[in-house]
């Protein structure tokens, strides 16, 4: 090879392989996903899952000036739920039941829509929905509502691979974003409301060849079995229906369970019921679960302790610590040492009355409220499975919340018939003749109103477990939040604003009304320099960016 | 369960017939698998009434006419739960006598409060309703119709009452007659507002979010109010509807109960 030919092959590699390695993502980019804030690489936009992005275009003195750059109607009437990802200047979404859609962020043009065809059998409890997407490589991966796992090319949207995770006909399903850890890609399974056995597990990126599977309701040969009693455990639920987050330098992930079943009829369950409503700590190369700290025990409540686990390191008393921020939809915030699970502190964050408070390890002061009378939180919680945001320049915690929200709740025996509902109660509202607070409205028209619930964005200070501020919603909030690095906090709700506040104050900026529920997160990314920021409302993505 | 077949409408429009029973009992708490966690009086009374046109043809005024099914015992050849028994009386059971029954919401939960308390149920002292009756009722003593329209006729201060056999319960219509107040669905409070340059509104809530209100005033205009222009607002929690509870004697509430479960809107 002579010295120009050698040139010029040198500058086409020059040329070419930061193309490559842009269009490759590698298990280190998303071990610093959050330093790309032009892409969200992952469901919570970092394995630290905070919500918060570096990007700074769009700030309290501007964001006035955002205005709707397109609209991407989605070809299904039922719950929007996805986070995008954003990938080298492709955004991938899902849309119901199980496609993946590839599109161009600047204009939301479609280039390529992947169908998976879902069996019949699919039951999930609460809608035939999808969070969203994981990549690694040039490879999406998304779980199903009838439990399969599918590998995706992000090229052209043709199917790798698809394995089966669990049993859909049995009550499983799977509605998460999977976690891409490594070489592996790791879900859990809905299905709390079906007597199914909860579990996680992994999968070989490459092949779909499942490297480890972790039950989360004990063996009876292992430790924490003698939380039930009999076979009570079989059919005891703790489901994982949310994304967890990952902390590489501890090599752990969390992962947060659901309810045990029978979902309301704790009298059938005699016991702690491990590893319900517990945050799980597993080793993301073995599925071995180094600790587990359980929120509610014996929950009669239906308290899924789902939600996306915070991982922040901050100073607590004075001296830094690997922390981990839990806003519970049993109605408490809690502080964790995410290296060991101890308990550092627990405070309401709304009307509840189900506890009393906290001990000094973090178990719950039940307080039974008389038959007849109303518990608090409701149903469906004080907060639920919406993301929260954490800002490391505020340091607050910012969570979507059911405010003044009760429901009287029912027990009533249940048989255990495979693949029916294994719920076991009769809950009403405490406002006759209103709706069950377990199907709260769906549609434009408020029929239930302040006397059953209102909602709100709240910033707590995790030192203190206080209010810093709270933003009223005159209905409940369903909605995932944002926090920029310029303290703007995006956040939508039940009533199709999509709001930004001011981070540090909770003051209004901005509002657009989208006309739909806001039931997902928005996120940000930057294409072309120019800063975006979208959110699903109704049926429909959109996405703003600054006035021109 | 197997019922025959006759028309909702026939026993809706004979006054004799349709009734709601007077006596005002304990309520019935529930036990047994997945069933509501009480049975309210009403329901049970109502469900009674229907349960003597509609079912007694084929199962007998015990419920024991049927073979392997038997009411009063609690004795079902697939039901188990309240669901269960709703389903099945609204789809029927394919390759038997037991035919599909369109009934509304109301009318399930009065069947299956009475199926579920049958064994208890006391029908003597029975007093019907008549329809008749609580349709003058509802025009006249009642002044119901100063208020509230039936299908569009008459004026719209109150919530249109056309379909409201469709979506109250007996038990709810009986409690609203005596407690207005009290059983006042949220959504329909009354409103009170002033605008900044001293305008005041008052109306019927239609809708509320964080930043707007919907209502139908006292002139009867379809009205959106922003909260931020407004110098007052205010949700009230009282209601210019009267109890009934000392107006009128036991017949008349069941004839004014009787009537408003007949309505079923305009299908």
């Amino acid at each position: 090879m002579n010295h120009s030919r050698r040139t010029f092959f040198l500058l086409l590699l020059a040329l070419l392989v930061p193309f490559v390695l842009r269009a490759q993502v590698t298990p280190e980019r998303l071990l610093h996903a959050s330093d790309e804030p032009q892409n969200w690489l992952t469901y919570s936009g970092s394995y630290a899952s905070q919500r918060y992005s570096l990007l700074k275009q769009v700030d309290p003195s501007n964001v006035k000036n955002l205005e709707l750059k397109w609209v991407f109607q989605a070809q299904s009437l039922q719950k929007f739920e996805t986070t995008p990802l954003v990938v080298d200047g492709v955004m991938y979404i899902t849309q119901s039941p199980n496609d993946v859609v590839a599109l161009d962020p600047k204009t939301g043009r479609v280039f390529w829509i992947y169908h998976f065809a879902t069996s019949p059998a699919a039951r999930p409890c609460c809608g035939i929905v999808n969070r969203g997407l994981a990549i690694l490589g040039d490879t999406l991966f998304m779980a199903t509502v009838d439990a399969h796992l599918v590998a995706i090319d992000a090229k052209d949207g043709h199917a790798l691979w698809a394995v089966k995770v669990a049993d859909a006909a049995a009550g499983y399903a799977m509605t998460m974003a999977p976690l891409v850890v490594k070489d592996k890609v790791i879900v859990g399974v809905a299905g709390g409301e079906f007597g199914v056995r909860g579990f996680i597990a992994a999968f070989e990126a490459g092949t779909g060849k499942q490297a480890w599977h972790t039950d989360t309701i004990p063996d009876p040969d292992q430790p924490g079995h003698d939380s039930w009693r009999g076979a009570d455990w079989e059919h005891g639920g703790a489901p994982v229906w949310m994304t967890g987050s990952y902390d590489p330098e501890l090599n752990l992930t969390y992962w947060g369970t659901g309810n045990p079943g029978p979902d309301f009829n704790a009298a059938q369950r005699i016991g702690d019921n491990l590893y319900s409503d517990s945050v799980l700590a597993l080793d993301p190369d073995t599925g071995k679960m180094k600790w587990y700290f359980q929120f509610s025990p014996h929950d009669p409540y239906d308290y899924d302790s789902v939600q996306v686990p915070v991982l922040a390191n901050a100073d607590w008393n004075g001296s830094p610590r690997k922390l981990m921020f839990w806003g519970n939809r049993n109605g408490f915030f809690y502080v964790l040492d995410r290296g060991t699970g101890k308990f550092l502190a627990g405070k309401p964050f709304a009307k509840v009355n189900w506890a009393s408070g906290l001990d000094a390890n973090g178990r719950p002061i039940a307080t039974p409220q008389p038959p007849g009378e109303p518990t608090y939180p409701g149903i469906q919680g004080a907060t639920n499975w919406y993301s929260p945001s954490y800002s490391p320049r505020t340091g607050l915690f910012y969570l979507s919340t059911w405010e003044d929200y009760g429901t009287i709740f029912a027990g009533v025996n249940v048989d255990y018939k495979e693949g029916t509902r294994f719920a076991g109660g009769a809950n009403t509202s405490p406002i006759p003749g209103a709706d069950n607070p377990g199907g709260i409205r769906q549609g434009p028209v408020n029929t239930y109103t302040e006397a059953l619930a209102t909602g709100g964005v709240v910033a707590l200070d995790p030192q203190t477990g206080q209010r810093k501020w709270k933003f009223a919603m005159h209905d409940v909030n369903t909605s995932g939040i944002l926090t920029t690095a310029t303290d703007l906090l995006f956040v939508g709700g039940r009533e199709g604003y999509f709001q930004a506040l001011d981070a540090r104050t909770g003051a209004l900026l901005w509002k657009e009304n989208l006309g739909g529920d806001i039931i997902a997160g928005p996120i940000s990314f930057q294409v072309d320099g120019k800063q975006y920021i979208t959110i699903t409302a109704g049926n429909s993505l959109f996405a703003f960016g600054l006035r021109e | 369960m197997k019922m025959r077949c006759l028309s909702l409408h026939k026993l809706l429009l004979c006054a004799f017939v349709c009734s709601v029973l007077l006596s005002r009992g304990t309520n019935v708490r529930a036990q047994g698998q997945d069933r509501a966690p009480e049975y309210f009086q009403s329901d049970i009374q109502y469900g009674a009434q229907i349960f003597a046109t509609q079912c007694t043809p084929c199962h007998g005024t015990s419920g024991d006419q049927i073979p392997g099914v038997n009411f009063r015992a609690g004795q079902f050849k697939r039901v188990v739960t309240d669901n269960d028994l709703r389903a099945t009386i609204t789809t029927g059971v394919p390759g038997t006598a037991m035919q599909p029954f369109a009934f509304g919401a109301s009318e399930l939960t009065g069947i299956v409060s009475y199926l579920r308390n049958m064994s208890s149920f006391d029908a003597r002292g029975l007093m019907v309703g008549n329809v008749a009756n609580g349709q003058a009722l509802f025009a006249g003593a009642g002044n119901c119709a100063s208020c509230h329209a039936v299908n569009g006729k008459g004026p719209r201060l109150a919530p249109d009452l056309g379909d409201i056999g469709t979506l109250r319960t007996a038990e709810f219509l009986h409690r609203t007659l005596l407690d207005p107040a009290g059983s006042m669905l949220p959504a329909n409070r009354s409103v009170h507002a002033v605008t900044k340059d001293g305008k005041v509104i008052n109306g019927r809530r239609l809708n509320e979010d964080t930043y707007t209100v919907q209502l139908i005033d006292e002139q009867e205009h379809l009205i959106s109010l922003t909260k931020a222009d407004l110098r007052e607002f205010a949700v009230l929690k009282t209601t210019p509807m009267p109890s009934y509870k000392d107006k009128f004697s036991a017949q008349e509430l069941a004839d004014l109960e009787a009537y408003l479960l007949s309505l079923k809107g305009v299908k």
